[in-house]
C-alpha cells in the first residue's frame, strides 16, 4: 500500500491523477449532501415535520383561507412555500455555515469539485429534497381532501424554481457572512417570521393594509401569492412574480459580492 | 498522442510572497521550493506563515506580490484537472461533520477517475476500524487519519500535508510515516508542516524554516543543522549502545566521558538527532524574533538569547 504508483507500471498513464467527470463530480456532491440532510433529525424536522405541522393546522384551523377555495388548497400552498424556504433557506444556511466554519469549504476548493461544483451540488441537493417534501407532503394532502389541478401544478413550476434559487442565495448569503452560531439563530428566527407574519401562511389581503404593502414586498409574500394562484385559485399578481425575481437575481449577486469561503 | 517525459522540474516554486491580513504580514518574501519524489519540511513557530504559504500553493489565498508556481500552473486560476494533481490536507480538516467517515472518503475517491483503492487506503491507515462513525464525533487523530486519506486518495502528483501526525498514537504515526515515505518513492512531492523534530528527521528530505514571513534556513536536515549549530563547538553524535547491562550503564558512561576527555571535549549524553535540529529551530527562532523583555518593550530575556546571524558571522 506503501507504493502507491509504481513509476514501472505499464498502466501508470491510466492511473495518472485526473478528475472524474463534470457531472460525476456534482452528482456525488448532491448525493452527499442529500444523504446528509435527510439522515440528520434535525434537518427532517425542519424539512417535513415542520410543513406537516402547518398543512394539519391550517386544514382544521379558520386560519389563512381564501373566500370560496376548499381549505385543503390553500393550507397546501401555504405548506409547500413553508417546504421551500426550510430546504432552501434554514437547511442550507445551517449546512453551509457549519461547513464553512469546520473548513470543508477551503478542502472543497482544493479538490476537482471546486468552489462552483459545490455550489451546482447544493443546488441539487436542494431540489432533489424538496422533491421528497413535495412527495411526503403530497400524500398527506390527498390523505385529507387534496384533489391537485394539473395545470395549477405546472404552473408552480417556475415559481418552484424562482423561489428555491431567491431563498437558496439568501441561506447562502446567511451562511456566508455570518458567525455559525448567529447563522443558527438567524436562520431559524427568519424562518418562523416568514412563514408566521411574511406572507405564506396567511394572504397578504388578511394583512393590515399597510403590513400587506410590506409582505408583497417580501420573497415570502411574493411566494406565497403565487402559489396560492396557482394551487388554491388565487388572484395572480404580476408584481409577486416580479418581486420574487427581483429577489432571486439579488440574492445571487449578493452572495457573489459578500459570501465569504473561510471564517477568517 | 501524449509523450510520456519525465518532468524534472520542481513541483513547488514560491518567490518573493508577500501576503498581509490587514495590517498583520503573514508572508514577507518568501521564496521556497520543492522537488519532486522528495519530503520538504516547512518549519517554524506557530505563526510564521507556513500555513499562510501552502494556502497561497493550494489557490485558497491570493499573495500580495510575487509569484507561485505549482507542477507549474498558477494555483489561483487551478483547473479541476491541476487540482487533481494536488492533494491537500488542510489544518482544520475540512471533514463534513454530517457524513460517516467511510461514506466521505467513497466520496472524496468520486471526484477522481482512477483514485487508489477506497478499502485499502482505509484498512492502511486503520480508518475501517472507525468507518461508519459520523465525523462529527471522531476523535482529533481519527480526523488527521481521515484528511489525510482524502488527500492522497486521488494519486496526487504534489501532497500538502498541514501537520499530518498531530494526535496520532505512536502506532499510527509510524504507519503514516511509512505511507509518506512510499508517496515520495513513487515520485510524489510532499510538502508538509509539523512541530515534531521526530518526523522530520525521520521523513524529510529538505527543510525550510520560517519565520515571520520568510525563510531563514534551507537546505537538508544535516545542512540545516550543520550551518546553523550554536558557536560553541557542540556536536551531536548519536548512538545506540546493544546489549549492555544496565547495571553497567554508569560504566559505559565514565568510559565514554572518559575517551571524550582524551580529545579534549565535553560530553553530554542525552540528545539525538531530533533534539539537535530542535535546538537550531530553537536557536533559529529566538534569534529572528527575540521575546518581550520583563517590560514588555520587546528587549531580549536575559535567560532566552542566543547567538544571533550576525554574531556566527
Amino acid at each position: 500500500m506503501t507504493d502507491l504508483r509504481d513509476p514501472s507500471s505499464p498502466d501508470r498513464t491510466d492511473r495518472a491523477p485526473r478528475p472524474a467527470a463534470p457531472l460525476r463530480r456534482i452528482l456525488a456532491h448532491a448525493g452527499l449532501e442529500t444523504r446528509i440532510l435527510l439522515s440528520n433529525g434535525e434537518q427532517l424536522t425542519v424539512a417535513i415535520a415542520l410543513p406537516a405541522l402547518v398543512l394539519i393546522g391550517l386544514w382544521l384551523l379558520p386560519l389563512g383561507r381564501l373566500d370560496g377555495v376548499p381549505a385543503v388548497d390553500t393550507a397546501v400552498a401555504a405548506t409547500f412555500a413553508t417546504a421551500l424556504v426550510s430546504t432552501s433557506f434554514t437547511s442550507q444556511a445551517i449546512i453551509t455555515g457549519f461547513d464553512r466554519r469546520n473548513g470543508v469549504l477551503r478542502w472543497v476548493a482544493t479538490t476537482p469539485l471546486g468552489r462552483g461544483g459545490y455550489l451546482a451540488g447544493k443546488i441539487l441537493a436542494t431540489l432533489a429534497t424538496h422533491v421528497l417534501q413535495v412527495l411526503v407532503l403530497g400524500v398527506i394532502a390527498l390523505i385529507i381532501g387534496w384533489r391537485p389541478d394539473l395545470l395549477g401544478l405546472l404552473g408552480a413550476l417556475p415559481v418552484w424554481l424562482v423561489g428555491t434559487v431567491a431563498f437558496g442565495s439568501l441561506g447562502l448569503l446567511v451562511a456566508g457572512t455570518l458567525r455559525t452560531e448567529a447563522v443558527l439563530a438567524v436562520s431559524n428566527l427568519v424562518f418562523v417570521l416568514l412563514v408566521a407574519v411574511g406572507g405564506i401562511a396567511f394572504p397578504t389581503s388578511s394583512y393590515p393594509q399597510i403590513l400587506g404593502g410590506l409582505v408583497d414586498l417580501l420573497p415570502s409574500g411574493a411566494l406565497g401569492e403565487l402559489l396560492r394562484a396557482c394551487l388554491a385559485s388565487g388572484p395572480f399578481s404580476p408584481g409577486s412574480a416580479l418581486v420574487l425575481v427581483v429577489w432571486a437575481v439579488a440574492g445571487v449577486l449578493a452572495v457573489v459580492r459578500w459570501f465569504r469561503w473561510t471564517d477568517s | 498522442m501524449v509523450c510520456a517525459m519525465e518532468d524534472h522540474s520542481p513541483a513547488l516554486v514560491a518567490d518573493d510572497l508577500t501576503l498581509s491580513y490587514g495590517s498583520v504580514r503573514a508572508l514577507d518574501g518568501l521564496s521556497l521550493s520543492a522537488e519532486r519524489g522528495a519530503v520538504t519540511a516547512l518549519l517554524g513557530p506557530n505563526g510564521a506563515g507556513k500555513t499562510s504559504a501552502i494556502s497561497c500553493a493550494t489557490g485558497l489565498l491570493r499573495p500580495d506580490a510575487g509569484g507561485v508556481r505549482v507542477l507549474g500552473a498558477d494555483p489561483w486560476r487551478s483547473s479541476p484537472q491541476h487540482r487533481a494533481r494536488v492533494g491537500v490536507m488542510i489544518q482544520d480538516g475540512g471533514l463534513t461533520s454530517g457524513a460517516s467517515a467511510m461514506r466521505l472518503l467513497r466520496y472524496g475517491a468520486s471526484l477522481h477517475e482512477a483514485p487508489l483503492d477506497v478499502d485499502e487506503v482505509a484498512e492502511h491507515l486503520g480508518i475501517d476500524s472507525f468507518a461508519r462513525t459520523l465525523v462529527r464525533r471522531l476523535s482529533g487523530g481519527q480526523r488527521q487519519r481521515l484528511a489525510l486519506a482524502l488527500a492522497i486518495i486521488g494519486r496526487p502528483d504534489l501532497v500538502f500535508l498541514d501537520e499530518p501526525t498531530a494526535g496520532m498514537d505512536p502506532s499510527i504515526r509510524r504507519r503514516v510515516r511509512e505511507l509518506i515515505r512510499g508517496l515520495a518513492r513513487t515520485g510524489t512531492a510532499v510538502v508538509l508542516t509539523t512541530h515534531l523534530m521526530d518526523d522530520v528527521v525521520g521523513l524529510a528530505d529538505a527543510v525550510r524554516v520560517i519565520s515571520r514571513g520568510r525563510v531563514l534556513a534551507s537546505g537538508s536536515v544535516q545542512e540545516v543543522i550543520s550551518e546553523h549549530r550554536s558557536a560553541d563547538g557542540a556536536v551531536v553524535v548519536q548512538a545506540t549502545a546493544a546489549g549492555v547491562d544496565p547495571e553497567m550503564v554508569p560504566a559505559l558512561e565514565a568510559d565514554l566521558r572518559a575517551t571524550a576527555a582524551r580529545h579534549g571535549a565535553r560530553l553530554e549524553i542525552t540528545s539525538g538527532g531530533a533534539a539537535d535540529l530542535e535546538s537550531v529551530l530553537l536557536e533559529l527562532m529566538d534569534a529572528d524574533h527575540p521575546g518581550p523583555g520583563p517590560d514588555g518593550s520587546g528587549a531580549p530575556a536575559a535567560t532566552a538569547v542566543g547567538p544571533t546571524e550576525e554574531d556566527r558571522r
